[in-house]
């Protein structure tokens, strides 16, 4: 259910059994064989090719220009994923046990989740200034609700006898989410971290790269600007690999602690 | 149907609680008027400038930009939704790459077209496709799924003929999760291409928005964002409304 709520297609693997390295492995190649394609095609006005863009990736990862960009954006992009997961799960759980608020919440929320808040930038600066509080704000804005419509869902759909059994042993309200609710929903929560992962980053790079003066959003328009092709196709490359390898660490472990709760 | 009504008065209490708390803030001089002005003045503002007709033409360029877009997915990811489906190998191949596709903020990947493709529609539409398509797909694969296979077999007895079949058996049982991948295609063809108007490009409703920003001018930066937004909500909230519609329709059998 939570599904539609949150309004991102959740993709089930057929068969993830059948799934043999050698696809995986046919798909890479593929890719890669598609940039190089597009690179040659587009040479110095847009994309550089695989193995020229590595080379000047390596070098890129040596210098302090890279690095106080990847900080500045690594700054805020933390502080956001972890306001909106702390304040995702604390909405989330006081919305679920309470249907009536739950019922109130969600439409609101899910409305939100689908406009087009790049428009709310420019708020956004003239509330906060500019700086890295107003990307913090941004990257919480896309963040934020994910989270408390999976751990609402989540809540929502536990069987009534577990909260039934919390309150047979007394357990108080705090005890009650801490030590009931919180296991119970971990896999779904985590589904939610997940998403909330990803666009919490896209909201924090969408912020450098309107209105800023550092991080990686920054430096990737900074490329375009200055005709600097390998400069802006090594860091896309190096935000894709890394919100790849962050996404499927984190699918990873829903689908243990999925297991692991069956 | 008390709890309905309920729900309903806390709701827009939730929601207009905040608007009139600004209107009194802005009016009494605690907000400062040059970061938020009161909500009046922004309905005043998208109300006059729809009526004056200087939006027109930036109107017309981003909604038509949505609308391709929006269309290319959703005839592009069918198709090859259905393609994928048929062909076994070619899906387990690509199951990778949808599933961490959304994990990749596409947005990264603007800059880039506009250096290729020019400043201009075709960039926006690339971008819009980029961020819908996928949706398109991975929710055909799943109306694909959800086909009830004995309903295939029935269409074997029958023997009917693959236009039949499509029509009869498959878009029947497929057409809710395809529906609810077409209203994500939407919403995310529109939130591609209003962002990069927004971002970098000289026309459209999101160029105006981060014009009126760069030229100081709130009254109309508010007024232009709003219409966007209310046309973002109305657009979601008919797809949604339509959605319950054909489900419940679908339930009652």
């Amino acid at each position: 259910m939570s599904t539609s709520a949150v309004n991102e297609p959740t993709y089930k693997q057929a068969a993830p059994a059948r799934a043999r390295p050698v696809d995986a492995l046919i798909l890479l190649a593929l890719m890669l064989l598609l940039w190089q394609a597009v690179g040659v095609w587009t040479s110095g006005i847009a994309v550089a090719p695989p193995l020229p863009t590595l080379a000047y990736l390596v070098n890129l990862l040596q210098t302090s220009l890279f690095w106080d960009n990847a900080a500045a954006t690594l700054e805020a992009f933390l502080i956001a994923f972890a306001i909106s997961a702390v304040a995702g799960l604390a909405l989330g759980l006081i919305f679920g046990t309470r249907p009536f608020a739950s019922d109130v919440a969600e439409p609101i929320l899910s409305g939100f989740y689908t406009i087009p808040k790049v428009t709310l930038y420019p708020v956004v600066l003239l509330v906060f200034g500019l700086g890295i509080s107003a990307k913090i704000a941004f990257g919480v804005m896309h963040g934020l609700v994910p989270v408390v419509l999976f751990t609402l869902g989540a809540v929502r759909s536990l069987p009534p006898v577990l909260v039934r059994t919390a309150r047979v042993l007394r357990l108080s309200r705090r005890q009650t989410m801490l030590w009931v609710l919180l296991p119970a929903c971990l896999p779904d929560i985590v589904g939610g971290l997940r998403i909330s992962f990803s666009l919490s980053l896209l909201g924090v790079l969408i912020g450098e790269m309107f209105s800023s003066q550092r991080g990686l959003g920054f430096l990737l328009v900074s490329g375009i600007a200055q005709h600097n092709v390998l400069l802006s196709t090594s860091v896309i490359t190096m935000i894709v690999i890394v919100a790849i390898v962050a996404n499927m660490a984190m699918l990873h472990l829903s689908r243990r602690l999925t297991h692991r709760s069956k | 149907m008390t709890r309905a009504l309920a729900l309903l008065i806390v709701r827009s209490v939730v929601l207009a609680g905040p608007i009139l708390l600004l209107e009194f803030g802005c009016r009494a001089g605690y907000v400062d008027p040059n970061s938020i002005i009161p909500p009046s003045d922004m309905i005043a503002s998208m109300v006059e400038h729809i009526g004056s007709g200087d939006l027109n033409e930036s109107m017309v360029q981003t909604f038509s930009t949505i609308a391709l877009a929006f269309g290319l997915s959703v005839a592009i990811g069918t198709l090859s939704g259905a393609v994928i489906h048929r062909i076994a190998r070619l899906r387990d191949m690509v199951d990778p790459l949808l599933a961490s596709y959304y994990s990749v903020p596409t947005f990264i990947f603007y800059p880039v077209l506009v250096a290729l493709l020019g400043l201009g529609k075709a960039p926006l539409v690339v971008l819009g496709i980029l961020s819908a398509m996928p949706a398109v797909i991975i929710s055909t694969l799943s109306g694909l799924d959800s086909v009830p296979p004995v309903l295939l077999k029935l269409a074997r007895i029958q023997r009917l003929g693959p236009a039949l079949t499509l029509w009869w058996i498959i878009l029947p049982s497929a057409l809710p999760r395809l529906f609810s991948g077409f209203k994500l295609a939407l919403s995310y063809s529109l939130i591609g291409v209003i962002a990069g108007e927004f971002i970098l490009s000289g026309s459209g409703l999101g160029f105006a928005i981060s014009f009126a920003y760069q030229s100081f001018d709130n009254r109309a930066m508010y007024g232009i964002m709003l219409f966007v937004l209310l046309t973002a909500v109305v657009a979601n909230g008919v797809l949604y409304a339509w959605e319950g519609r054909l489900r419940r329709r679908r339930s009652k059998g």
